[in-house]
C-alpha cells in the first residue's frame, strides 16, 4: 500500500517499512457514532486527540505569528548594516546580542523566519500540486502514459535532490521564486509517486467506471474523484514536504548559494556560525538553528497526527 | 530470481543512461549565454567564445553532443575539467574512495547503534526511556546537518579540545588512515541523522514482529525472551533496515555532501560544490552521473537483499 510506504525522510525514496500504529486502543475510541459525524470531524477528533500534533500546531503558529506578527512589535532595523554594533553580546539593549554585520538576532529570526516559512510552504505546495497532478494523470491512463511519466520519475529520483539542487542554483539567479521552484524541482516526485499509486486503484472503482459510462472525460475524473480521494495521502506528504523544504533550503544556504543579503533565512543565519564556533558566540549559533528545529519537528508532528486521521485504512473502525 | 535480477539490473542501466540524458538536457537550457560564457567570463569576446565552444565540442548539434558524451562515457572517459587541468576521471579515482570510506564508515556506526537501539525502544515501549530516545531522534532527524556538525566542532573542538575540527587532509584516502581521529567527528556528524532515522525504523519493526503468531509458538514452546527476541524477531525485524539501507544511498550521499562542506574534507561532494560554484559543468555532470549510478545500485542491492533475506518474497515475471 502506497500510503504506508511514505517515507519520513528527506529522499528515502519508496518502500519504506511501514510505521506500526501506536497504541491502537487510544486511536479507536473516537468513532462510538460515526453516523452523527462527518469525515472530517471524525478525522479532526483523532488529530485534537494526538497530543504531540497539538503541540506541533502550536509551534507553527506561534512561529507564524513570531515572524509575521513580531516585527509590528518589536521593531529593528534588518537592512543597514552597523558594525559599531557587531556582535554585541545578549543584554539590556538586544535580548539575545548582534550578529557579525550589526543586525538584532531576534529581529533577524523574525526577518529570516519569514522567508523560511514561506519557500517551506510555498515549495511544498508547488510540488503536491505538481506531483499529484503527473501522478494522478499517470496512474489513471495507465498504459504508455504511466510508463513514459513514471520512467521519467524514477530517473529523477535517482539524482540526490542536494546535487540537483546545487546545481540548479548555481544555473538560476537566486531569488525567493526562483527558490520555490527550484526546491519543488527536486520535491515533487514523492506525492506524484503516491498518488499515482492511489489512481491506480483507484480507477478500479465502481463509481468511476460509472463516471466513464455516463461519459465523464478522463481529466473529469482525475480532477473531480482520483484526486479528492487520495486528498489524505496528498495532505500528510504535504505536510513532511514543508519540513524537508525547510531543511533543503537551509542546506542550500550554508553551501553559499541561498538568498542574497541583506534578505536572509535561518538556514543563511546558521551558515555563518561555523566561523564563531571558537569564540564561544552562542547567540550567533544556537537560535535560528532551534528555530529550524522546532519548525519542522512541528511540522513532522502534524504529518504523523494527520496520518493517523486521513488515512481511514490505518484505523480499525 | 536470476531472471528478475537479469532484469533489474538492465532496469538500473537504463535509469543512468536517463539520469545522463536529463543532466545533458539541464545544463544547455542554463540561462545567461551558456557554458562558455560561464568559464571565460563577462569579457569573452565571440572569437574566444567560437573557440572554446569548438575546442570542447560545443558547436557540435546537441544530439551528436550527447551520443558523443555517452560513446565516451562507456569508455570510461568522463571529460576533462574546464578548471582544474585534470580529467573527471581521474579526479573520481582520486576523491570517490574518500566519500566512500566517509559512507561506508558511517554506515556501518548508524547499523552498529540504531538496531540494538531500536530493538531496546522496542521492548521499553511507551515507557520513559522510550519517549525519551524517540523525542532525541525526532530532533536529530529534524536538525540540518550542518548545524549539528558545528554543534559538535563546539563541544569537541572547542570547548573539550578533544579533536580537530576538520576531516582528515592530504588527496587520497591512504591520507585518512594517519588523521583518524579527525574523521571521528564527520562521521559522528553523518551517522547522527541516519541513526536517527534507521532507529525508528527498527523500533517499528521491532514491534510489529512481536505481535507475530511465531512469537507466541516459540515462547509456547518454551524459548526464552532473549531467546525469541534475539534469534526469532530480530533476523525478521533487519528485513525492512536492509531494504532501507540500499534506499537510503541517495539521502546519505546529500548528507555527505553538506559534511564534507562542513569539515573541508576533500571526498566527492566537496568536489562537486566547489565545481557547481565555479560552473565546472564536466565534473558536475561526472559527479551526478556517479551518484545517481550510486542510487539506482542502491535500490537494486535492497530489492536483490529483500528477495534474499526473506524467503516470503518471490519475484514472478509481472
Amino acid at each position: 500500500m502506497s500510503t504506508l510506504d511514505q517515507p519520513r525522510g528527506i529522499a528515502i525514496p519508496l518502500q519504506a517499512p511501514p510505521v506500526p500504529q501506536e497504541k491502537p486502543g487510544e486511536v479507536q475510541d473516537v468513532a462510538p457514532a460515526y453516523e452523527a459525524q462527518g469525515v472530517w470531524r471524525l478525522a479532526f477528533n483523532v488529530f485534537v486527540q494526538h497530543r504531540l500534533a497539538v503541540i506541533g500546531l502550536g509551534i507553527v503558529i506561534f512561529m507564524t505569528l513570531f515572524c509575521f506578527v513580531g516585527p509590528l512589535i518589536y521593531h529593528t532595523d534588518q537592512t543597514t548594516v552597523n558594525l559599531n554594533n557587531a556582535e554585541l553580546a545578549p543584554g539590556a539593549g538586544h535580548l539575545l546580542g548582534t550578529d557579525e554585520y550589526g543586525f538584532d538576532v531576534i529581529g533577524r529570526l523574525m526577518v529570516g523566519g519569514q522567508t523560511s516559512l514561506e519557500i517551506g510552504i510555498a515549495a511544498a505546495l508547488v510540488a503536491t500540486i505538481f506531483g499529484v497532478l503527473w501522478g494522478a494523470v499517470a496512474g489513471f491512463f495507465g498504459g504508455w502514459v504511466d510508463a513514459l511519466l513514471m520512467r521519467f520519475v524514477d530517473v529523477m529520483l535517482a539524482i540526490p535532490s542536494l546535487f540537483l539542487l546545487l546545481f540548479l542554483a548555481v544555473a538560476f539567479p537566486r531569488t525567493v521564486p526562483i527558490l520555490i521552484l527550484v526546491v519543488a524541482i527536486t520535491a515533487w516526485l514523492i506525492p506524484a509517486r503516491l498518488v499515482r499509486a492511489e489512481a491506480l486503484t483507484l480507477r478500479t472503482r465502481d463509481y468511476v467506471q460509472a463516471v466513464t459510462m455516463m461519459g465523464g472525460g478522463g481529466f473529469r475524473i482525475v480532477l473531480r474523484h482520483i484526486i479528492p480521494n487520495s486528498i489524505g495521502t496528498i495532505m500528510v506528504n504535504a505536510t513532511f514536504q514543508v519540513a524537508d523544504a525547510i531543511l533543503l533550503v537551509a542546506a542550500i544556504n550554508f553551501l553559499g548559494l541561498g538568498i542574497a543579503p541583506p534578505a536572509t533565512n535561518w538556514g543563511a543565519m546558521l551558515s555563518g556560525g561555523v566561523d564563531f564556533v571558537y569564540d564561544g558566540w552562542w547567540w550567533l549559533i544556537y537560535p535560528a538553528g532551534i528555530a529550524i528545529v522546532l519548525t519542522v519537528v512541528a511540522f513532522n508532528f502534524i504529518g504523523d497526527a494527520l496520518r493517523d486521521a486521513l488515512e481511514v485504512r490505518l484505523q480499525k473502525r | 530470481m536470476l531472471g528478475y535480477i537479469i532484469r533489474r539490473v538492465l532496469q538500473a542501466i537504463l535509469i543512468t543512461i536517463g539520469v545522463t540524458l536529463i543532466v545533458f538536457i539541464l545544463l544547455h537550457v542554463i540561462p545567461g549565454g551558456g557554458v562558455a560564457r560561464a568559464i571565460l567570463g563577462p569579457r569573452a569576446n565571440a572569437a574566444q567564445i567560437a573557440a572554446f565552444n569548438h575546442e570542447n565540442g560545443l558547436d557540435q548539434p546537441l544530439p551528436t553532443q550527447y551520443l558523443t558524451y555517452l560513446w565516451q562515457l562507456a569508455h570510461g572517459n568522463f571529460g576533462f575539467s574546464y578548471k582544474l587541468n585534470q580529467s573527471v576521471a581521474s579526479l573520481l579515482v582520486q576523491y570517490l574512495p574518500k566519500t566512500l570510506l566517509l559512507l561506508g564508515l558511517a554506515y556501518a556506526v548508524s547499523i552498529i547503534v540504531a538496531v540494538p537501539l531500536g530493538i531496546y525502544q522496542a521492548v521499553r515501549r511507551n515507557k520513559i526511556d522510550d519517549y525519551v530516545l524517540t523525542g532525541a531522534s525526532f530532533v536529530f532527524y529534524s536538525m540540518p546537518v550542518f548545524w549539528l556538525g558545528i554543534i559538535l566542532i563546539v563541544i569537541f573542538s572547542g570547548a573539550l579540545h578533544l579533536l580537530p575540527s576538520e576531516g582528515p587532509q592530504g588527496a587520497y584516502v591512504t591520507d585518512d588512515f594517519n588523521q583518524l581521529s579527525s574523521l571521528i567527528l564527520p562521521v559522528a556528524t553523518l551517522a547522527l541523522v541516519t541513526i536517527a532515522s534507521f532507529s525508528r525504523y527498527m523500533r517499528s519493526s521491532t514491534l510489529e514482529n512481536m505481535v507475530q503468531d511465531y512469537v507466541r509458538t516459540a515462547k509456547a514452546k518454551g524459548a526464552s525472551n532473549s531467546r525469541v527476541l534475539f534469534v526469532h524477531v530480530l533476523r525478521n525485524a533487519m528485513i525492512p533496515i536492509l531494504t532501507l539501507i540500499g534506499l537510503s544511498v541517495g539521502y546519505v550521499f546529500s548528507g555527505a555532501l553538506i559534511t564534507e562542506a562542513l569539515f573541508n574534507y576533500p571526498g566527492m561532494g566537496y568536489i562537486f560544490w566547489t565545481a557547481a560554484l565555479q560552473q565546472d559543468y564536466p565534473i558536475i555532470l561526472g559527479v551526478i552521473v556517479v551518484t545517481g549510478f550510486a542510487t539506482v545500485l542502491g535500490s537494486l542491492m535492497a530489492d536483490i537483499m529483500y528477495a534474499i533475506a526473506d524467503p516470503r518474497v518471490r519475484y514472478r515475471r509481472a
